[in-house]
C-alpha cells in the first residue's frame, strides 16, 4: 500500500509537510510522487526511514538534508541533489545536475547517469557512486566520505582536497591543486568493492578503479604555495 | 539570476503553436527574472525588411513614412522594401523618440518591463507563428530596469541574443566597441555581448567563430542564446555558472535555463533531455 502525492494538484509544501510529519516508527513507508515537473526542493529535509520515490524529472536541491529516508528520481535531478545529506540513500535513475551530493555528511548518492560539474563539492563524509561520467572541479574541497566515478572525470579534479577519497574508472581530464594519484592497496578495493554492491553496480569490478586523494601540501599557509590559493 | 528560453521547430506542423509555447515557457521562468521580459520570433519571410521599432506614434510615423505596419503594444513592425531601407533608416534616425528594437526578413522583436505573462500577452505573443524563437526573463544586477535593459539584444539582421549571467569586463569591452564604431543605448552588459558578436562577424567570423572568441574575450558568467535567420546557438561559460537544459524530439528542440520551463511541451516525455557542456557551442539550423 503506497501513498500518492500528484503535484499537479498539490504543492510542493503539501508533499514536504506529509513527509515531515511521519514518525519514526510510520508504517507509510512508501512514496509515490507524481508529476514533479521539475519543481525545486522536492522531498527534502526527510527524517523518518520512508522511502519516496519521484516519478519524473526533479529540480534543484532534490532530496536535500536527507536524514534517513530513501528517495529515487525516476528522472533527471537539477542542482544540489542531496546536498547537505546526513544519512539515507538518494538515487538518481538519470543525470544530475552541478553540485549533486554538495556538503553532504552521510548516507549514500547514487546517480546511474552522469553528473554534471562540481560534483561533491565540499563533501563530507557521503559515499557519492556515479554510473557515468561528472563534470569539472567535482570534489572541489572535498573533505570527507568518498566519490566513485565509473566513468571519466572533468578537469580539476580533487582540487584543494582534503581527506575525501576519490576512485575513477575512467579517464580524468586533469588533477586540482594538491590531488594526486595514490596506491590502490587491498584495503581500498574490498571498500570499494562493498560500495558498489551497495550502490547496485554489483559486476563492477573495483580493481579497474584509480584512487586520487590530497598530497597534504595545501592544508597550512606556506607562501610557496600561494599561487594555488 | 534571470531566464532563457528557446524553441526550434524541425517540422512545419506545430508552426501557428510556437508562440503559445514561447509564451508559456516565458511564463515559468517568472521566478528566475520578473523584472521585464522580451523575445524575438522568426516568421515568415514576406519579401519586405521587418523593422520591428517603438515609441510614440508609431502608426503616425508609418503612414508618413507611406508603409505597412502592424502594431503591437508599445512596439510596430514596420514593413520595408529593401530599396528603401536607407531612406527609412535615415528618416528614423531623425526621431529620437523612437527606437530600432530589431531588423531582419524574418525576425520581430519585442520587449517590455512587467511580468513576462503580461509582457507575452500585451505584445500577443500566443498567437504568433514561426519556426523558431527565443526569450528572456529578467532579473536586473548590472544596470536599471528598464526597457532598454532588457533583452533581447539585436546582435544584426535577423540575430539577436539573449543572456543569463552577468559581464565583469563590459565597461573595457564598451570602450573598445566604441572604438570600433559601435554606439551603445544602455549600461547594460549584455548589449556590450551582443556588439562583440556583431564586431566579430563584422570581422569575417562565423557566428560559432564569435562565439568562441568570446570564450577569450567576455570575462564573466554566462549562458547565451542566439537566435538566427535559420535557427539558434547556445553557450556557457567555461565554468557553467548558469544553469542550461535542452531537449530534444523528432519535432522540436528547446532550451530552457531549467527544465521547468520545458514541462508543457508536446512530447517532453519521451524527449532527450541533456545539460549542454561547458565552453561548446551547441547549434541547430534549419534550411532557409
Amino acid at each position: 500500500m503506497s501513498e500518492h502525492i500528484d503535484l499537479a494538484v498539490a504543492t510542493t509544501r503539501d508533499l514536504n509537510g506529509a513527509l515531515h510529519a511521519l514518525p519514526p516508527d510510520t508504517n507509510r513507508t512508501l512514496w509515490r510522487v507524481l508529476n514533479p515537473r521539475g519543481q525545486h526542493a522536492l522531498a527534502v529535509g526527510i527524517d523518518a526511514p520512508v522511502r519516496v520515490e519521484i516519478a519524473g524529472h526533479a529540480g534543484y536541491y532534490c532530496a536535500g538534508m536527507n536524514g534517513g529516508a530513501t528517495v529515487v528520481v525516476e528522472g533527471n535531478a537539477g542542482n544540489g541533489v542531496a546536498e547537505n545529506m546526513m544519512a539515507g540513500r538518494v538515487e538518481v535513475r538519470g543525470d544530475a545536475s552541478a553540485a549533486a551530493g554538495a556538503t553532504a555528511h552521510g548516507g549514500l548518492l547514487v546517480i546511474h547517469g552522469n553528473a554534471s560539474a562540481r560534483c561533491g563539492i565540499s563533501m563530507k563524509g557521503v559515499d557519492i557512486v556515479v554510473g557515468g561520467s561528472v563534470g569539472h572541479m567535482s570534489a572541489f574541497m572535498a573533505q570527507a566520505g568518498t566519490l566513485t566515478v565509473l566513468g571519466d572525470a572533468g578537469d580539476s579534479l580533487g582540487d584543494s582536497i582534503y581527506e575525501a577519497q576519490l576512485f575513477v574508472r575512467g579517464s580524468v581530464a586533469s588533477l586540482g591543486a594538491d590531488c594526486v594519484e595514490k596506491e590502490m592497496r587491498d584495503t581500498h578495493r574490498a571498500a570499494l568493492a562493498a560500495r558498489l554492491q551497495a550502490a547496485g553496480f554489483d559486476g563492477v569490478d573495483a580493481g579497474s578503479f584509480r584512487r586520487y586523494g590530497s598530497a597534504r601540501r595545501l592544508y597550512h599557509f606556506h607562501v610557496d604555495n600561494a599561487g594555488n590559493y | 539570476m534571470c531566464g532563457i528560453v528557446g524553441l526550434f521547430l524541425k517540422r512545419p506542423g506545430l508552426e501557428p503553436e510556437l508562440g503559445g509555447h514561447l509564451a508559456a515557457m516565458l511564463a515559468t521562468m517568472r521566478d528566475r527574472g520578473p523584472d521585464s521580459a522580451g523575445f524575438a520570433v522568426f516568421g515568415r519571410d514576406n519579401g519586405t525588411v521587418k523593422l520591428t521599432v517603438r515609441g510614440p506614434g508609431l502608426q503616425a510615423l508609418a503612414a508618413r513614412l507611406e508603409l505597412d505596419a502592424d502594431q503591437r503594444d508599445t512596439h510596430a513592425v514596420l514593413h520595408v522594401p529593401a530599396s528603401r531601407m536607407e531612406e527609412v533608416r535615415t528618416a528614423l534616425a531623425s526621431d529620437p523618440a523612437v527606437t530600432v528594437v530589431g531588423e531582419g526578413r524574418r525576425m520581430e522583436l519585442y520587449k517590455e518591463v512587467g511580468l513576462p505573462a503580461d509582457v507575452a500577452a500585451r505584445f500577443g505573443l500566443s498567437a504568433m507563428a514561426g519556426t523558431h524563437g527565443i526569450g528572456h526573463t529578467r532579473m536586473a544586477t548590472e544596470s536599471a530596469v528598464t526597457t532598454d535593459g532588457a533583452h533581447p539584444y539585436t546582435t544584426g539582421p535577423d540575430q539577436c541574443l539573449v543572456h543569463n549571467g552577468s559581464l565583469s569586463n563590459h565597461n573595457a569591452l564598451r570602450r573598445r566597441l566604441v572604438r570600433e564604431g559601435y554606439a551603445f543605448e544602455t549600461e547594460n552588459d549584455t548589449e556590450v555581448a551582443a556588439a562583440y558578436l556583431s564586431w566579430r562577424m563584422r570581422e569575417g567570423d562565423t557566428l560559432e567563430g564569435a562565439l568562441h572568441a568570446g570564450l577569450k574575450d567576455l570575462d564573466g558568467f554566462y549562458t547565451f542564446v542566439v537566435g538566427t535567420r535559420t535557427g539558434f546557438a547556445v553557450l556557457r561559460d567555461p565554468v557553467c555558472c548558469k544553469p542550461a537544459v535542452m531537449a530534444e524530439t523528432a519535432e522540436w528542440v528547446a532550451f530552457g535555463s531549467e527544465y521547468r520551463a520545458l514541462v508543457d511541451l508536446p512530447g517532453i516525455a519521451d524527449a532527450r533531455v541533456w545539460e549542454p557542456e561547458p565552453a561548446r557551442v551547441y547549434a541547430w539550423e534549419r534550411a532557409a
